[in-house]
C-alpha cells in the first residue's frame, strides 16, 4: 500500500530546510568542503615532475659541458641550481635533499668530444620517489640521446658524408586527450566522484542519525507519516545541495583550474544524478546502522579510503592485484570516475560508456532497494 | 457508552523475552486513565501497542475501534502522543514544531489555522512562540510537546510519563489541562510515577512483571485491599507479586527455615 501523502511530504520538506539553513557545520559541510577538497587535490595532488634541484659538479669547465648543461636546463625538468666542486658536496646536496638529481662531468669531457671519441657523464638520481626518479631518468636519457645524434650528424657532416643527416627511423609520439599530460586534467574530474560521495553520504547519515539521536523519531513513528514520506522528504534536500556542490566543483574546476569538460554536460549532469542516488542510498544505509552521529562519522570514514586508493582515481586499476581489482569494482565511484574522465578528457558519449553507466544504474536500483527496505524495518 | 480501548490478553515477546502478558482491560471514552507500575514493568511496551507502533504477539486490541494490528494507520492519525523523553525538535521554533506537526496530521488552510489559535491559547504559547524549543525550560518544553500532541484534535491523548522531571507548579498547570481536556471529551492514556496523579485518574491500571494485576478506580482498588492510599497499595502490591514470583519464592522458604 503506498498511499502519498502531500501535506505530510511537503510539512517535512520544511522542516529539513530549516533545520539545515539553522545548521552551520552541515551547510560549511556543504559549500565548504567541496571548495578546501578542491582547492587541497587540485594543487598537492600532483604528479607532474618539473623543476627538479639539481647539482651539478663540472669538471670539464669546457664549451660543451655548458652547452650540455643548458640543455638539461632547457627541458624544464632539471633545475640546475648548486655548482659544486667535489664529490663530498655532491653527496652533500643528495642527502640532505636540497637535490634530488645530480650531474657529475669528468674532467676529459670536453676534449673527448673534441677529439671524436665518447664522451660520458654521470648522472645520479634521488630515487626514493620512484615517479620522480623515473622522470628524472627519461628527461636525461632523452637529452643524452638529442646531443649524441646533433653531434653525430656535425661529425658525419665534418667527414664530407651527407644525406644521411637526422634519423633514419622517427618516432613520432602525440598524447590524445591531455596532450600537456598535466595531472590537474585527470584529478579534478576525478574529484567531482569523490567530493559528491563524501558530502552526500556523511550528511545522509547525519540527518537521519540526528533523529535517532535526539529521539524525535520515536514521535515521528507514532504519528500518519509514512516511511516513504520520510524518506524522499530526508532525502530531496539533500538531493538539492547535492546539485548546488556539483555545480560548485563543475564552477571551480572549469574556470579556476582550465579543465572544461569536452563531452556532454548535460550528459555529465544526468549521469551524476544517477550516482547521487547511489551515493544517499549508502548514506542512508549507514543511518540504519549507526546509532550516533560519531558512528556514522567513523563509517563514512571507512569508505573514503577504500575509495581514493581503489576506484582508480589516484592508481590505475589495471595494475591492482586480481583481489583488489575486484574490490574496487564492488564500488560504485569506480564506475562513475571512468564516466567523468571519459566525458571530461575524451569527450565521448554514451556510446562508450553504457556500460559503466549500466554498472552504475544496477548499484543504484540495488542500493536503493536495500537501503529503503532496512529503512523501513528500522521505523517499526 | 463505547469503548476507547478494548483489549484482550495483550502480549508481546521479544524473542525468549516476555516484556507483557495477558493484559485486558476496557476504557469507557472520555475517561482518564493512570497506567502505574514499576520502571521496566511493560508501561511502554504496552502503550506503543496500543498505539500500533508494535505489532502484539499475541491477544488483540481495539483502540478508537480499530484494530491494532490492522488499522494502525487509522488509530495514529487520530491520537495524539507524548513521551517521557522530551521528542520535539530543538533546532526548530515553537511555532515550527507545530506547523511541522499541523502538516504531519494533514491539517491545511483554514482547519490549520483555526487549530493552531486554538491549541496555543489552550496551553498559553503565545508570548514563546518565536522562542527556539531548544532554549525553553524542562516544563515548557512539556507544555509545547503537549500542544504537537492535541493539534489534530486527538480522540485519544497518550502520554508516556509526561511529567516526569517537571517542577511541581508546572507539573499542575499541565495537569489542570489535562483535566479540562477530558471533561471536552477526550479519552486520556497516561503512565506516572506519582501517586497524586494516579489517585486523580478515573482509571488506575497496575502493571507488573509485564502483567496487568489489577484495573479499576482508585476508591476501589484502595477498598478491595483496605489500603488507606496509593502509595500503601503499591508497595504492597510490589511485595505481594515479589513472593509469588516462582522465582522469588525459593528464596523466601529458604530464609524461613
Amino acid at each position: 500500500m503506498l498511499r502519498f501523502n502531500r501535506t505530510r511530504f511537503i510539512a517535512i520538506l520544511k522542516k529539513e530546510f530549516i533545520q539545515i539553513r539553522r545548521d552551520k557545520p552541515s551547510l560549511m559541510m556543504a559549500i565548504a568542503m567541496p571548495v578546501i577538497l578542491l582547492l587541497l587535490f587540485g594543487y598537492a595532488v600532483n604528479t607532474d615532475v618539473e623543476h627538479l634541484p639539481t647539482v651539478i659538479w663540472d669538471q670539464s669547465q669546457s664549451v660543451n659541458s655548458r652547452e650540455m648543461i643548458e640543455a638539461f636546463r632547457n627541458t624544464n625538468y632539471l633545475d640546475p641550481a648548486y655548482y659544486v666542486y667535489g664529490y663530498d658536496e655532491v653527496e652533500e646536496k643528495l642527502d640532505s635533499g636540497r637535490a634530488r638529481v645530480a650531474i657529475v662531468i669528468p674532467p676529459d669531457f670536453g676534449k673527448r668530444l673534441h677529439g671524436l671519441e665518447q664522451g660520458s657523464l654521470q648522472v645520479l638520481v634521488d630515487g626514493s620517489d620512484p615517479t620522480v626518479a623515473r622522470a628524472a631518468m627519461s628527461a636525461v636519457q632523452l637529452v643524452g640521446l638529442d646531443k649524441s645524434l646533433s653531434l653525430q650528424t656535425e661529425r658525419l657532416l665534418e667527414q664530407g658524408i651527407s644525406g644521411t643527416t637526422g634519423m633514419p627511423v622517427n618516432v613520432e609520439t602525440r598524447v590524445w586527450y591531455n596532450p600537456d599530460m598535466k595531472s590537474t586534467v585527470f584529478n579534478i574530474p576525478a574529484l567531482i566522484g569523490l567530493i559528491l560521495q563524501n558530502v552526500i553520504a556523511m550528511l545522509t547519515a547525519f540527518s537521519m542519525v540526528r533523529e535517532k539521536e535526539r529521539g524525535t523519531m520515536e514521535q515521528i513513528v507514532v504519528t500518519p507519516i509514512r516511511s516513504l514520506e520520510l524518506l524522499l522528504g530526508k532525502l530531496v534536500p539533500f538531493v538539492i545541495i547535492g546539485f548546488v556542490s556539483l555545480s560548485l566543483i563543475l564552477t571551480i574546476g572549469i574556470y579556476w583550474f582550465g579543465v572544461p569538460p569536452k563531452g556532454s554536460i548535460l550528459l555529465l549532469i544526468s549521469l551524476s544524478t544517477i550516482f547521487m542516488f547511489t551515493i544517499l542510498a549508502i548514506g542512508l544505509l549507514i543511518s540504519t546502522v549507526a546509532r550516533t552521529q560519531l558512528q556514522a562519522m567513523q563509517m563514512t570514514f571507512l569508505l573514503i579510503l577504500p575509495s581514493i586508493l581503489l576506484s582508480g582515481f589516484v592508481f590505475p586499476r589495471e595494475t591492482m592485484p586480481k583481489l583488489l581489482q575486484f574490490l574496487g569494482a564492488l564500488l560504485p565511484l569506480t564506475y562513475f570516475l571512468e564516466i567523468v574522465r571519459g566525458i571530461f578528457l575524451k569527450g565521448i558519449g554514451i556510446k562508450y560508456l553504457w556500460q559503466d553507466t549500466l554498472a552504475l544504474s544496477v548499484f543504484a536500483v540495488i542500493l536503493v532497494a536495500i537501503a529503503s527496505k532496512k529503512f523501513k524495518k528500522n521505523l517499526d | 457508552m463505547s469503548l476507547a480501548i478494548d483489549c484482550n490478553n495483550l502480549g508481546k515477546s521479544f524473542g525468549n523475552y516476555v516484556a507483557v502478558q495477558g493484559v485486558s482491560f476496557q476504557l469507557p471514552e472520555g475517561a482518564i486513565m493512570g497506567f502505574v507500575g514499576p520502571n521496566g514493568a511493560g508501561k511502554t511496551t504496552t502503550i506503543r501497542m496500543l498505539c500500533g507502533v508494535l505489532l502484539p504477539s499475541e491477544g488483540s486490541a481495539k483502540v478508537l475501534g480499530f484494530d491494532v494490528k490492522a488499522q494502525s494507520e487509522e488509530i495514529k492519525q487520530r491520537i495524539g502522543y507524548m513521551s517521557q523523553k522530551f521528542s520535539l525538535y530543538e533546532d526548530l521554533t515553537v511555532e515550527e514544531n507545530l506547523n511541522f506537526y499541523a502538516g504531519v496530521y494533514s491539517l491545511t488552510g483554514v482547519m490549520a489555522q483555526e487549530q493552531m489559535t486554538k491549541v496555543i491559547s489552550r496551553i498559553t504559547l503565545d508570548s514563546r512562540l518565536n522562542q527556539m524549543v531548544g532554549s525553553l525550560s524542562g516544563g515548557w518544553k512539556q507544555r509545547v510537546a503537549l500542544a504537537c500532541a492535541l493539534m489534530h484534535n486527538p480522540q485519544l491523548l497518550v502520554l508516556d510519563e509526561p511529567t516526569a522531571g517537571v517542577d511541581p507548579v508546572s507539573r499542575r498547570v499541565f495537569w489542570d489541562i489535562i483535566r479540562q481536556l477530558s471533561k471536552e471529551g477526550m479519552t486520556i492514556l497516561v503512565s506516572t510515577h506519582y501517586m497524586d496523579e494516579a489517585d486523580s485518574c478515573d482509571y488506575l491500571g497496575f502493571v507488573f512483571y509485564g502483567r496487568l494485576i489489577a484495573f479499576g478506580s482508585p476508591v476501589q482498588m484502595k477498598e478491595k485491599e483496605g489500603r488507606a492510599n496509593l502509595d500503601d497499595l503499591f508497595i504492597y502490591y510490589v511485595e505481594r507479586e515479589a513472593v509469588e514470583d516462582p522465582r522469588n519464592r525459593q528464596a523466601v522458604k529458604r530464609r524461613q527455615k
